[in-house]
């Protein structure tokens, strides 16, 4: 499937007031933005595999809030060590999405290991996820995502995607306008409002 | 294990009055109490990492959702986060409190542990990352106060250097 349209179907469910994105960079954050930025989405430019991290952070500090992370393949292979982590604290409001298109896309499109047999579903299920899934559709992957809220248990949901990307309409290959640090104020901005209004 | 208890909690109650809700941390002999009290306070939440970079992102999360924390690690951890502290918590201007056991200095036995000490202070300099010592049971309130204080002003990490006269009971 196209990232873009596993995104757009899973999108929906990003505009819960409740709901909060973490991102990593390149296609997965330029894309979602070309869907509609909203104050709850982080994209995390840089810090290469640390996007699970962020989530976890949040989601223990935030326990009444649902926590969304976009992974990637390269991500999360930088920090299978964090998998353990997520897998150790198992917050039940974090939903962990790997879209996986076996390639190191925005740095030319090298192959990861995922191209070459590492199964991350497994990984993840091997590191103490306690749900996981695998998408090979929109559609499933809607179904998994569902799923997941509602068994309020982490979970992670690999989601098979293509190496394919497109820079959206305003942005530069994948800078988009959004500024990294008004990105980073406005979504802590929304977090302190959320709180303020008993949401989460 | 001479790790000195009154010291640790001395630090642990620095954290808890400046606020800190969650800390991070890898076990590392020095540490040892520090962790231990973490763990029993059932109003802090403690992160064991499998790698210290993780911690970065941990307090990175736990800063956007208003949760004042620290990370808790040896100076070998910190070497090992650093690209997570440059491209992370510098880049995305994160107040980080790092509290940093220095090992590989005056009175080190363990062979393995000498070339940290040597690099630390530099790298820390290097990143522009402002760190004082913590060595005097006295200091160590206002020094943690001073540290959240100005990583609070400056949005950006900030490091305390646990020495070995504080943590290590002759």
């Amino acid at each position: 499937m196209r990232r873009l349209d596993a995104l757009e179907a899973i999108c929906p469910r990003f505009q819960a007031d409740d709901v909060v994105v973490v991102t990593i960079m390149g296609a997965v954050a330029a894309e979602l933005q070309s869907l509609g930025h909203r104050p709850g989405f982080f994209y995390l430019q840089h810090a290469m595999g640390l996007a699970s991290s962020i989530g976890l952070g949040i989601a223990l500090s935030r326990p009444k809030l649902t926590v969304v992370v976009l992974d990637g393949d390269g991500s999360i292979l930088m920090n299978l060590g964090g998998l353990t982590t997520l897998g150790r604290y198992r917050p039940p409001n974090l939903v962990h999405v790997v879209f996986d298109n076996e390639s190191l896309l925005s740095v030319g499109g090298f192959p990861t290991a995922t191209g070459t047999g590492t199964d991350l579903t497994a990984i993840a299920a091997g590191a103490g996820i306690p749900r996981t899934g695998t998408a090979r559709t929109p559609n499933e992957l809607v179904h998994e995502f569902d799923a997941a809220l509602a068994a309020d248990e982490l979970t992670t949901i690999v989601a098979k995607v293509e190496a394919h990307y497109e820079p959206p309409a305003d942005t530069a290959g994948f800078v988009t306008p959004l500024g990294l640090l008004e990105n980073r104020f406005q979504f802590e901005r929304h977090l302190d409002r959320l709180r303020e209004a008993g949401i989460g | 294990m001479p790790v000195s208890v009154d010291n640790s909690r001395a630090i642990y109650d620095a954290l808890k009055s400046g606020g800190v809700r969650v800390i991070s941390a890898l076990p590392e002999t020095w540490l040892v109490h520090l962790i231990r009290m973490a763990d029993e306070d059932p109003d802090t939440v403690l992160v064991r990492l499998a790698k210290e970079e993780e911690g970065v992102g941990i307090s990175m999360g736990a800063h956007l959702a208003g949760a004042p924390s620290a990370m808790l690690m040896q100076n070998h951890g910190f070497l090992a986060a650093i690209n997570g502290i440059v491209s992370g918590a510098q880049l995305f201007r994160i107040p980080l409190l790092m509290l940093i056991s220095a090992r590989g200095e005056f009175g080190e036995g363990d062979p393995w542990q000498t070339e940290g000490g040597l690099v630390t202070t530099h790298i820390l300099e290097t990143l522009r990352i402002p760190h004082e010592s913590l060595a005097d049971p006295e200091e160590v309130p206002t020094k943690i106060e001073g540290a959240l204080t100005l990583a609070n002003a400056s949005n950006r990490p900030v490091a305390l250097l646990l020495r070995r006269g504080l943590m290590w009971e002759a």
